[in-house]
């Protein structure tokens, strides 16, 4: 492996902060506001994208931006996971730029400057979030990026936004400050670094009580992975406009939030020393009790986004639950996971906005026959929630099935158990949804049967990100080297 | 006993500054009307400087301008520092005492202006018509 | 011989002298003279830190005499570090707030801008000396012209205030002469290297311990240590803005930095940690400010006061780090001097900005404030972040020195009052920022009756218009707000470029 410094990493998360005084000062020509984020987002795309071979060939790429202390730069390194999720979050911000027009213009949103604006600054903490070389700049984006959602959350600017918004930095704000800060500078006074590395950075300075403890820190300290219980800011940010809770709390905010647990499990830990004091079985025991609970809460919500909330709080379980089976198969599982629950879930929430631009309706009991109204829209949810099931043809199957090989080859059947039966909860909650919406008798039907789909701009991205989820299932490959080489990484061998 | 006794009259300089600065710290902290916390202010600052104006000071010493002939025979002459107090206590206070007058003099200022205001400088008066605003 | 330390602080006397002759005859004649000579001894400060750094302390005897007799202004790593910060936030704040000084003591400004070149006399002249009874001097200097200038403010309180800041900081000041008195019996100097080099001698001195303990405690009144606090929320609140936003971020830093050079150059770290072994009572202390300062910020309706109170918590910060008797903490303190600074500086530019155009800041009065005054806001948010501590602002990584500190010298309470001073301190902004963001402008400032058709036509947020604080004010907060994040990046370099060879 050899270390290439380049600047490629810096530029991919400037790109869009550079862009922003762009954007304020276009806020009255919309259509040039938005040409400048397609600009700045497929600047991005491709700056990550040119990373790539680089990464492919096994090499990784470095800069540091400014030196703190040592052991504790503001420094970047480009590695095959971050690879992995940059890529998914700058292709993804395309899309979702495309949906937010289509959104917030058809709905006639206030204040679409300071949207576009905030979300240039929150894909750009992500992307920082997803290059970072140590624990501190990851958190330094981590904080950017919960600070840059605040408006974007509240964006409605009404009481109920209004708690909601509170709900949130609470839970966010709260748990970073009071947990993940605390635990960094204890690492940080143990070992003298921060600096990620497969080996981990103990050498024998922490004992099992003390370590147990620190994991747990971060565990529940990094909030945004939605582990009960400071998983409720999640439902709670519903009230955002719908690209907000697609592209953000479906795919840059939470999984920052499991990305960086798997960094703490496979950079500051380490597999090996997990192993060695059996820890992984704490975190897997924690996030098995949040798949199950969450999809079970997921299976009453009655409004259309909180119930995809639940299952992304439950979704995203998985992912942790796999790094923590501290095993190859299952530490690749869950990196896979993040993208492919990334596509699926965006696709599921580009159908609920779609639904609501359409017919302004957010419940699902409301929505008996929709399918009839609105048929693209509706079998794009079909794949979506099927790569969210785990189910062929889809690219939900392919990680689901790594998480499952991981369980057997760690024999660890219980973990095995947890992720049948969350399937079949998963399938309990989307499937009566598509049944109700095709295939209901004329009279319950509360639309009629004309199609009348949502505005162009807001259809095309949920078509592509659910072409994408399908056509996963067949091509994986990109993401799956990707995890394959970064668990080589992490286990070694 | 003795001994306590001893220390209080060997040290009575130091007892005496005290003494002075805790009635005008009383003063400043007990008193109603805002002149007579000004003069428990003056009385305290007094205190510091008696305090320095008394270490400077020697038993049978004089002050310190050297005796002797102001021609050639001053540079010649042995010069015992015993023989002087110590003078650079006293030259400290002449900047301690303008200080002193100066924030006396601003504190006296805002005493007008605050009479002039309300017309009084009772403390308990000036609160209650600063409640009822 | 190099002249630069004189210049720092000659220029602004001078400057406050051509000013008051000026101001006889013209008003308006003051202020570019104010300017002129801020701008000179800042040049100068900038100097002077360049050559530190790259040819160690210098040594400057006033006019020509030599130490111990004479008075010695030595300027090293933190001191340089320290001037720079006075002379650059008083040149700043002079562009920003010529403005509110028209609006506020339209007929005095000529007397303003006299007193405010000798405060920075003041100021500067306490950081850059070598004796320690020129230090009281400078002091006094300080406070006589805070004193002046905060009856200038609030028509009501003004003078109550400050006449109330007068009694406490008369015993500040002192305590503090009081021990200089103590360190002359004693050591027969007042050089504070010559001091220094005495006391490991007579470390068991108990004259020695009352001079120390009069000094410290002087000086944490004038730092408004809580609970020594009690004159600085009412004095800074009702100040004039101009101001304000001068002697709230320097004023008690300055003192700080004065317990610090006690500490570190004249009574040692021996003394204090090893003989006295004091760290953990003061630290403690330093955990009780923290706290305190951050739970009385909480009930605070009027945005200046919450401030103050503010000041009073980030006190607590850099007292316990610089008492926890390591060098991370000391380092911690140290740089949240200069961080504080900065932070408080911006946050009272925000707040003088709408003081401008409010007159009124109870945080009530704030509604609309992100559509009325965006840049405003902005300084505001990212000052406030600052205060919260969220990286990259310079306030996380001060933090970071301090809890490292707190860790290693095992003071487990002061790390976590840091941490919870963070969320008391997000809690206290966010409280302000729903304010502003969520409720739209009332009756009062907006336009009538919007009434009936409340919260839910969106288009009512959109139609506010910006009316914005005078554009030099805006564009320092901008400026100033923008180095808050630059001296957050660099931090590594001031500590190992400035404060570690200091403390070495």
């Amino acid at each position: 492996m050899e270390l290439i410094t380049s600047i490629k990493p810096l530029l991919a998360v400037l790109v869009t902060l550079l862009v922003m005084p762009v954007l304020v000062s276009s806020s009255n020509k919309p259509n040039v506001r938005e040409g400048w984020t397609f600009v700045a987002g497929t600047i991005k795309f491709l700056l990550v994208l040119s990373m790539l071979p680089v990464i492919l060939d096994g090499n990784q790429i470095v800069f540091t931006l400014v030196k703190i202390a040592p052991g504790a730069d503001i420094a970047f390194r480009v590695d095959p996971l971050g690879m992995m999720f940059a890529l998914v979050a700058s292709a993804l911000y395309i899309v979702t730029s495309m949906y937010s027009i289509g959104y917030m213009r058809g709905l006639n949103e206030h204040g679409q400057t300071r949207f576009v604006t905030f979300f240039a600054l929150a894909i750009s903490a992500t992307i920082g979030a997803a290059f970072s070389a140590n624990l501190l700049t990851l958190y330094l984006f981590y904080e950017i990026l919960s600070l840059a959602t605040y408006p974007l959350v509240t964006h409605h600017q009404d009481a109920n936004s209004r708690v909601s918004g509170r709900r949130y930095l609470t839970f966010i704000l709260g748990t970073s400050i009071g947990l993940v800060l605390p635990a960094m500078i204890w690492c940080y006074h143990i070992t003298g670094t921060l600096e990620f590395s497969g080996a981990g950075i103990f050498s024998g300075q922490l004992s099992k009580p003390h370590a147990t403890v620190l994991l747990l820190m971060f565990v529940f300290g990094f909030a945004k992975a939605g582990i009960m219980p400071f998983h409720s800011w999640l439902p709670a940010a519903m009230v955002a406009p719908t690209p907000v809770s697609a592209l953000l709390h479906a795919v840059a905010v939470v999984k920052v939030g499991v990305f960086s647990i798997v960094r703490v499990i496979t950079g500051i830990f380490g597999i090996e020393f997990l192993s060695s004091f059996e820890l992984g079985a704490v975190v897997a025991g924690i996030a098995s009790v949040t798949i199950l609970v969450s999809s079970a809460i997921a299976l009453s919500q009655d409004e259309f986004k909180r119930r995809l909330a639940y299952s992304t709080i439950g979704q995203l379980s998985y992912i942790v639950l796999g790094a923590a089976l501290l095993s190859p198969k299952g530490v690749t599982g869950g990196m896979l996971h993040i993208a492919m629950h990334a596509f699926g879930k965006i696709t599921l929430f580009f159908c609920a906005g779609a639904i609501f631009v359409a017919t302004g309706r957010k419940y699902l009991s409301q929505m008996v026959g929709i399918g009839y109204r609105m048929p693209v829209t509706m079998t794009a949810f079909l794949i979506g929630a099927l790569s969210i099931i785990g189910l062929p043809p889809t690219g939900g199957f392919i990680s689901k099935w790594y998480l499952v090989l991981g369980t057997l080859e760690g024999d660890q059947m219980v973990m095995l158990f947890v992720l049948l039966t969350s399937s079949l909860l998963n399938a309990a909650y989307f499937m009566p949804i598509f049944y109700r919406a095709f295939f209901c008798t004329p009279e319950e039907a509360m639309f009629e049967r004309k199609v009348d789909e949502a505005p162009l701009m807001c259809v095309i991205p949920l078509v592509i990100t659910a072409l994408i989820s399908f056509v996963l299932f067949f091509a994986p490959q990109p993401f799956l080297n990707l995890a394959a080489m970064a668990v080589k990484g992490f286990i070694g061998g | 006993m003795p001994e306590l006794l001893d220390l209080i009259v060997d040290k009575y300089n130091y007892w005496l500054y005290i003494v002075l600065m805790m009635i005008g710290l009383y003063a400043m902290i007990g008193k109603n009307n805002l002149i007579k916390k000004l003069v428990g202010m003056n009385i305290f600052q007094t205190a510091i400087i008696l305090f320095y104006v008394s270490i400077g000071y020697k038993k049978g010493a004089t002050i310190p301008i050297i005796q002797g002939d102001h021609g050639h025979g001053a540079a010649d002459a042995v010069i015992k520092a015993a023989d002087y107090i110590n003078p650079l206590p006293h030259v400290l206070m002449l900047t301690a005492i303008v200080v002193s007058v100066a924030t006396f003099g601003v504190a006296m200022a805002l005493c007008v202006k605050i009479y002039q205001r309300y017309q009084t400088l009772e403390e308990d008066e000036l609160r209650m018509r600063l409640s009822e605003k | 011989m190099n002249n630069y330390p004189a210049i720092v602080v000659i220029a602004p006397l001078l400057g406050a002298l051509f000013a008051g002759v000026a101001a006889w005859v013209e008003d308006r004649a003051t202020y570019p003279i104010a300017l002129a000579s801020l701008g000179i001894a800042a040049a100068a400060a900038v100097n002077d830190l360049i050559t530190v750094m790259i040819s160690g302390p210098i040594q400057y005897n006033m006019a020509g005499w030599a130490p111990p007799m004479g008075i010695e202004y030595r300027i090293d790593g933190l001191n340089a570090l320290v001037l720079v910060l006075i002379t650059g936030i008083a040149f700043l704040n002079l562009v920003a707030s010529y403005k509110n000084v028209q609006q506020e003591t339209p007929d005095r400004s000529g007397s303003f801008y006299v007193m405010y070149l000798l405060f920075v006399v003041g100021l500067v002249g306490v950081v850059s000396t070598g004796d320690l009874f020129n230090l009281y001097v400078l002091i006094e200097i300080t406070s006589l012209s805070s004193y002046t200038m905060i009856a200038l403010g609030d028509k009501d309180r003004g003078a109550i205030a400050s006449l109330n800041y007068i009694f406490i900081g008369v015993i500040g000041a002192s305590f503090y002469l009081l021990g200089v008195g103590y360190i002359y019996i004693k050591t027969g100097s007042l050089n504070m290297a010559d001091v220094a080099a005495m006391i490991p001698a007579m470390t068991e001195s108990s004259t020695l311990l009352v001079a120390f303990i009069l000094c410290i405690i002087g000086v944490w009144i004038k730092m408004a240590l809580f609970p020594l606090h009690v004159w600085l929320p009412n004095a800074y609140a009702f100040a004039p803005v101009g101001f304000a936003r001068i002697v709230a971020p320097l004023m008690t830093k300055v003192m700080v930095y004065v317990m610090v050079r006690l500490m570190v150059s004249v009574f040692g770290y021996d003394y204090i940690f090893t003989t006295l072994s004091l760290s953990d009572g003061v630290v403690w202390m330093g955990t009780i400010a923290i706290l305190a300062g951050g739970i009385i910020a909480l009930s605070q309706k009027n945005l200046k006061k919450m401030m103050t109170y503010i000041i009073v918590c980030e006190i607590g910060y850099m007292v316990g780090g610089a008492w926890l008797g390591n060098e991370l903490g000391m380092t911690g303190a140290i740089l949240h001097i200069v961080n504080d600074a900065l932070m408080t500086f911006a946050l009272f530019l925000a707040v003088g900005n709408m003081v401008y155009k409010l007159d009124r800041v109870d945080i009530t009065d704030l509604q609309g404030l992100f559509a009325k005054m965006p840049w405003t806001m902005g300084g505001f948010v990212i000052a406030a972040f600052s205060i919260v501590g969220v990286p990259p602002t310079c306030g996380f990584f001060s933090k970071w020195y301090l809890i490292l500190g707190a860790f290693e010298a095992g003071a487990y309470h002061f790390a976590a009052a840091l941490l919870v001073s963070s969320l008391i301190c997000a809690v206290l902004f966010f409280k302000v920022f729903e304010v502003c963001f969520f409720e739209p402008m009332s009756e009062g400032h907006g336009h009538g009756d919007d009434h009936g058709h409340g919260h839910d036509s969106h288009g009512e947020h959109a139609a506010v218009a910006i009316e914005e604080a005078p554009v030099a004010s805006v564009i320092t907060l901008a400026v100033v707000s923008v180095s808050l994040i630059v001296v957050g990046l660099y931090s590594g370099t001031i500590v190992d470029r400035i404060i570690l060879p200091f403390l070495n």
